[in-house]
């Protein structure tokens, strides 16, 4: 690498180093490009505050946490959405945080390297896979199958719970939920595998030389020390279930209730915007920005956590890769 | 006083050593229990996961693989209900838009990527906190910072549909960059310093070749990201019938298409949903494949 970057040879000079920047006009090409994103970051955020303005000096804060959106009658509470969101995120995670690890544990010390590379390479590949591929899978592969098997088999072994009472529609909360983790699966395993990996050689083999097992060289040694990484790359995939559109409105069936069961159709902010961006005018459409500004709240705040975690903690071979993934 | 006799049979250090040897079998055969029983879990969740990917990939390859044909590829989109058709129009949507948004973001995230690998301080950090945090922004959100910014004032447009995705592609290259400009070995940097060059040639002529590969498998990865984004689509470029070259009018895309095509009742429609989501998969997947492989052939001719 460091060889062919070294400094131009003189021929190489003649031809292209006539045209150069003096230190201070590169340095405010530079920061022009920085203040360029920064400016676009901020008129974003403006935009969207903006447009939701109207709704806050009308309604105050209150109407985020109303249980009843009714734009005909000037109801805008956003509850339903808020708990769609995190109810959907919260089934994504129960099934991704075991799967998730296991997959990433097994990928980063179990399985034979070669192997590893490919299977690697895969789940890089499969967190690039298009959300709304995902969405039609959902819809026509999953869906029917949810419908006639899965849904009447957890009704009749957790039906006692009433988590799951109600038609078995296909669509609803479990088959969003589902997908979402399907989606996030890559994206957690890749990362997680990414932190795992850079876990210090010396205090493995340390553990082993003590006579420690795999399975508690893993345990005691490697999940401590990757573990403040392990919950960035959560939480990132967190933020990302949070603010999936396509797939869950495919999914979730939309209701504008507070769903009632794990089989009923709700929605999520996401998905309101997606369903009445298109009609909305006056203040339904400042409710809808506002809704974005409350998802937005959520997700950023989400992720800065995320990255705080996550900083430092994958080498640099894993950091660009994990970007880009995320 | 005692006097010391040797019996094997009772003797108390011996009896304390069988202990502690049967006490350190078992544990060990404990462990060993444990161990097999915790990795095998660890290899099923393996296989659990895998479950799902497989199919979801053996789904769309088989399901699309019937719906590509010549008028798949050659015919534009038909209203619903109306049999027939194809994606051109979406193909030529997704590939300008895809274009034109790579085109402004790649240049404006490497000046952003350089800056903040050449900076530090407060500023810098601020600027790179602000692109970690924009790259957590639901992409929804873009679709309707695009409408309200640019679609109220211009119309839609396959222009305003490639601002929203080179806004989420923006940042992802702005930090891909960083990282891989960071990872330059900085002597080269100190030697070009030390032969009297400027910074402005030192990063075109040395830093900029020596961390490419990291640039464009970023640049790369963010156009893969950028073309599979549904969301900021949706109220941005309005989805044509027609076949539209021009970014500044009216345009279609592939994930607009599967979105709007997935829940039609119609077979033809559906079918349609599926030749383009394993166009749009297989696109992707070159782009991701493509930049890996690029990366390590730059590397590789490095040597």
């Amino acid at each position: 690498m460091a060889t062919t970057a070294s400094m131009p040879t003189e021929r190489e000079s003649r031809q292209h180093g006539r045209f150069s920047l003096s230190n201070g006009a590169y340095r405010v090409i530079l920061t022009v490009g920085a203040a360029i994103f920064v400016a676009l970051a901020l008129w974003f955020l403006y935009a969207i505050v903006s447009q939701a303005r109207p709704i806050f000096d009308q309604l105050g804060v209150g109407w985020v946490f109303g249980k009843v959106w009714n734009p005909n009658h000037n109801q805008f509470g956003l509850l339903p959405f808020i708990l769609g969101t995190i109810e959907t995120t919260a089934i994504a995670l129960v099934l991704a945080v075991p799967i998730g690890l296991g997959t990433a544990l097994a990928l980063a010390y179990l399985v034979p390297p070669r192997v590893k590379a490919t299977l690697g390479g895969a789940v890089e590949l499969l967190a690039a896979v298009p959300s709304v591929v995902y969405g039609l899978f959902g819809l026509v592969a999953l869906a029917p199958i949810w419908r006639a098997h899965v849904e009447p088999f957890l009704t009749s072994v957790f039906g006692w719970t009433h988590l799951f009472s109600g038609p078995n529609d296909g669509v609803g909360l479990l088959l969003a939920g589902t997908v979402l983790f399907i989606m996030i699966l890559p994206t957690v395993v890749a990362i997680s595998r990414d932190v795992l990996a850079v876990v210090p050689r010396e205090q493995v083999e340390g553990a082993m030389a003590l006579g420690a097992t795999r399975w508690q060289v893993l345990r005691k040694v490697v999940l401590p020390d990757a573990r403040t990484g392990l919950l960035g790359a959560f939480t990132l995939a967190t933020g990302r279930a949070l603010g999936e559109t396509v797939a869950v409105a495919l999914l979730i069936g939309n209701s504008d209730y507070i769903a009632h069961s794990l089989k009923s159709p709700a929605a999520t902010i996401p998905s309101l915007i997606v369903n009445n961006f298109g009609e909305a005018s006056g203040t339904e459409l400042a409710a809808l920005f506002g809704a974005g500004l409350v998802l937005l709240v959520i997700g950023v705040g989400v992720n800065a956590i995320a990255r705080v975690l996550v900083r430092g903690k994958t080498g640099a071979a894993g950091g660009a890769a994990s970007v880009a993934v995320a | 006083m005692t006097t010391l006799t040797f019996d094997a049979s009772t003797d108390p250090i011996l009896e304390r050593r069988r202990q502690i040897q049967g006490i350190a079998r078992a544990s060990v055969s404990r462990r060993k229990t444990y161990s097999k029983i915790a990795l095998g879990i660890c290899w099923a969740t393996l296989v659990i996961a895998l479950i799902p990917l497989v199919a979801i990939i053996v789904y769309t390859v088989v399901k699309g693989i019937a719906a590509w044909n010549w008028t798949f590829f050659s015919q534009p989109t038909k209203p619903e209900g109306i049999p027939g058709g194809g994606i051109w129009n979406a193909l030529v949507g997704t590939v300008i838009i895809g274009a034109v948004a790579t085109i402004v973001t790649i240049p404006l995230g490497l000046l952003g990527g350089l800056y903040l690998a050449e900076s530090d301080g407060r500023i810098a950090a601020a600027v790179r906190f602000t692109a970690d945090l924009m790259t957590g922004v639901p992409s929804i959100l873009m679709g309707i910072f695009g409408y309200i910014a640019l679609v109220k004032v211009f119309g839609y447009s396959g222009l305003v549909g490639a601002f929203a995705i080179g806004m989420i592609m923006l940042p992802i290259i702005m930090r891909a960059c960083e990282t891989a400009i960071r990872g330059v070995p900085g002597h080269l940097n100190e030697a070009g310093l030390a032969l009297g060059a400027r910074r402005f040639t030192i990063a075109r002529r040395v830093i900029v070749p020596a961390a490419l590969p990291g640039i464009l498998t970023g640049g790369l990865l963010a156009i893969a990201r950028g073309v599979g984004e549904t969301a900021p689509l949706l109220f941005t470029i309005f989805g044509t019938l027609y076949t539209q070259w021009n970014p500044t009018k009216v345009m279609n895309a592939l994930p607009l298409v599967i979105f709007n095509d997935s829940s039609s009742p119609y077979p033809d429609q559906l079918q349609i949903a599926w030749g383009a989501a394993l166009l749009l998969m297989v696109m992707v997947l070159v782009l991701s494949i493509g930049s890996r492989l690029l990366a390590a052939h730059l590397q590789k001719e490095r040597r």
